[in-house]
């Protein structure tokens, strides 16, 4: 056989080995950020981290831990490349995307190094795709500089509360506008669409609010074709936290229990369009 | 409403609130008036001597797309309030949810014109009930695409529906379905026998759904062809109704109505879609002179020949031009003759109109 088709051995040295039972665990999570088609993967001792950015104005990460995956090793402190998100979604499924209950599509990844392409090695019910899929240099990637310690506003949502009004947003508007204050409205997320104009309210007693700190009254608008994307990691997830910082910078973190009832986070960093203290009507 | 037209005109009234929209071609006009029960709370505002009630007309979709999607409303939604505000400019949609989630909306409205459709049921020589589910399960059998449908009184009080087939149609390359309903089919029947009138079934389907939805009966009230065609639905607290434009006879098409102190219609010009929207019409629905409340009710009746009252409200006009190639007489809106306001002119177009621009 010119080509083998046997994953190598563990003990090769490889940049970065990882086997994984259920490549869902992966795939679903990488689709939650799928919103450009190259990312950046980088691989350290405690994981993989895929990021995906648009505009320089928005960054997403899908952090899927080492004790996610049945095996994980990376040779070097990090490993870092640029790769086809599109192309490795596309390999990860390549047995379908339908999940039918006890069967599943195990995965081993194997990077050698620089310059080198990406093998993955897929299998279900004995059938074996292999895909090698070229890396590029990784971009150089935004820092948001988003620590805990500058957040001035933070709450945790169940997403279930969100889940609609995220999907029903009037994409007629340009941006989505967020306000979140210790007093009324609390948490408000506006639309300004050819209808007229949408709010949507958080009452910090609501039943779907797990924590409330606003320390400050905030009223920050963002491009809305740029966090349309996270509808998906919010379809996914079960809570999701949403801080801003100072400079209206937008984090939003949501947690993903995967099919094993494992916790995985993936999450978005937006700028500001503008930054405006008064809402429109 | 939305099946009607693009446009809906929302109107307080001491009566209830009351919803209504209008064809582009003013030949299919519907109303729904929901009484002040209906409701948890009911303001209409107050109209001082010299003010009328708000109101307003909003874009079809974008009212409906507050209201996306029904499963998940009555999943979710506990009230909502609606709330007019002329000063701001803004038709006011809160929905309450629950977790305590509130969803406002702020839709632009444009002010308008009252429109009213003039018509009277009790002018109608034939009426018709039917439970909603009896005429749904004789509609399916036409195609969705159908235009227009033939309701017929026949030989033994059966009632027909029938396809219209335009008269350049080629027979042998048309296909005609007819159905007949037997008289105790109906909750009831007071038809002129060998009567027919040709109609929009597109236009009434949308009815025929609401009707099914809320197990109401429908009432069918039509007289000659040319003149509309009236659908009523009654409940405690709603009333609605859908006046459409019926198909008038080649023979009758030289026909003037009867009616007094209106003047002959000139000959409608070319650009006369055009020119309807230029006309501006006061509209009144004979609260001031008539005795007729604005929503009739419809006692049934035998039939009887149309009478020229003295406050006759229908006048006729036809519009070659919209739709093209039909004979409809599609203009049933007309200006009513007030005692006590001599000096209102009829015009001789008829159509409630909205003040756009004016």
């Amino acid at each position: 056989m010119p080509f083998s088709a046997q994953p190598p051995a563990s003990g090769e040295r490889y940049a970065l080995s990882a086997s994984l039972d259920n490549a869902r665990h992966l795939s679903s999570l990488l689709r939650a950020v799928h919103f450009q088609d190259y990312a950046t993967c980088l691989a350290t001792a405690s994981g993989l981290r895929v990021t995906v950015e648009d505009a320089k104005c928005i960054q997403a990460n899908a952090f899927i831990q080492a004790e996610i995956f049945q095996e994980f090793s990376v040779q070097e402190e990090s490993v870092m490349f640029r790769i086809s998100l599109s192309v490795l979604l596309d390999c990860l499924t390549i047995f379908g995307t339908s999940s039918l209950p006890g069967t599943s599509t195990a995965l081993r990844m194997c990077y050698q190094g620089y310059g080198y392409p990406l093998m993955l090695f897929l299998e279900e019910g004995g059938v074996v795709t292999v895909c090698k899929i070229n890396t590029q240099e990784p971009d150089e990637l935004l820092d948001f500089d988003f620590c805990s310690t500058k957040v001035v506003n933070k709450i945790i949502l169940q997403s279930e509360g969100l889940r609609e009004a995220f999907a029903e947003l009037d994409m007629t508007s340009e941006v989505l506008q967020i306000t979140m204050s210790p007093d009324k409205p609390y948490f408000r997320l506006s639309t300004f669409g050819n209808a007229g104009s949408a709010h949507l309210d958080y009452p910090r007693d609501s039943d779907l609010m797990e924590a409330f700190h606003c320390n400050q009254t905030q009223t920050n608008r963002y491009k809305i074709s740029l966090l349309k994307p996270s509808t998906k990691a919010l379809a996914l997830s079960c809570k999701v936290s949403i801080r801003t910082d100072a400079q209206g910078f937008l984090s939003l973190q949501y947690m993903i229990r995967n099919e094993d009832g494992q916790i995985c986070f993936v999450e978005y960093y937006c700028c500001p369009d503008e930054n405006i203290t008064e809402a429109e009507l | 409403l939305s099946r009607i037209g693009d446009e809906l005109y929302l109107e307080p009234t001491e009566s209830g609130l009351s919803l209504r929209a209008v064809n582009s071609s003013r030949s299919g006009f519907a109303s729904f008036l929901f009484a002040p029960l209906f409701f948890q709370l009911y303001e209409p505002g107050s109209a001082g001597p010299e003010t009328e009630l708000f109101r307003c007309k909003v874009h079809m979709k974008s009212f409906l797309g507050i209201f996306r999607s029904l499963p998940s409303l009555e999943k979710s939604v506990g009230k909502c309030l609606i709330l007019l505000k002329p000063r701001a400019s803004r038709l006011v949609l809160q929905l309450h949810c629950k977790h305590g989630v509130t969803k406002t909306h702020n839709l632009a409205f444009q002010e308008c014109e009252r429109l009213q459709a003039v018509f009277d049921t009790r002018s109608c020589a034939s009426h018709l009930c039917a439970p909603a589910r009896v005429l749904a399960e004789a509609v399916v059998h036409f195609p969705l695409t159908l235009a227009e449908v033939t309701l017929r009184t026949g030989p033994g009080g059966k009632i027909s529906l029938r396809n219209y087939v335009e008269d350049e149609a080629e027979p042998s390359k048309m296909m005609v379905t007819e159905l007949w309903l037997a008289e105790d089919e109906f909750q009831s029947v007071a038809v002129v026998p060998g009567s027919h009138i040709t109609f929009c079934l597109k236009e009434f389907r949308g009815l025929l759904s609401f009707a099914e939805a809320s197990n109401l009966p429908l009432t069918i009230h039509f007289d000659e062809p040319g003149r509309p065609v009236i659908f009523t639905l009654d409940d405690t607290v709603l009333e609605v109704h859908l006046v459409l434009a019926t198909l008038s006879d080649l023979q009758s098409d030289s026909q003037s109505p009867s009616t007094n102190g209106v003047s002959h219609l000139p000959a409608p010009s070319d650009d006369f879609a055009d020119d309807l929207e230029s006309y501006m019409v006061a509209m009144e629905t004979g609260e001031g002179g008539s005795e007729r409340p604005p929503s009739p009710t419809f006692p049934l009746r035998t039939p009887r020949p149309a009478e020229s009252e003295p406050e006759e409200e229908e006048e006729e006009g036809a519009v070659p031009g919209t739709p093209p190639h039909k004979k409809f007489r599609s203009l049933f809106f007309g200006s009513v003759m007030t005692p006590g306001r001599p000096g209102l002119a009829t015009t001789q177009e008829v159509l409630a109109e909205d003040s756009e621009g004016e």
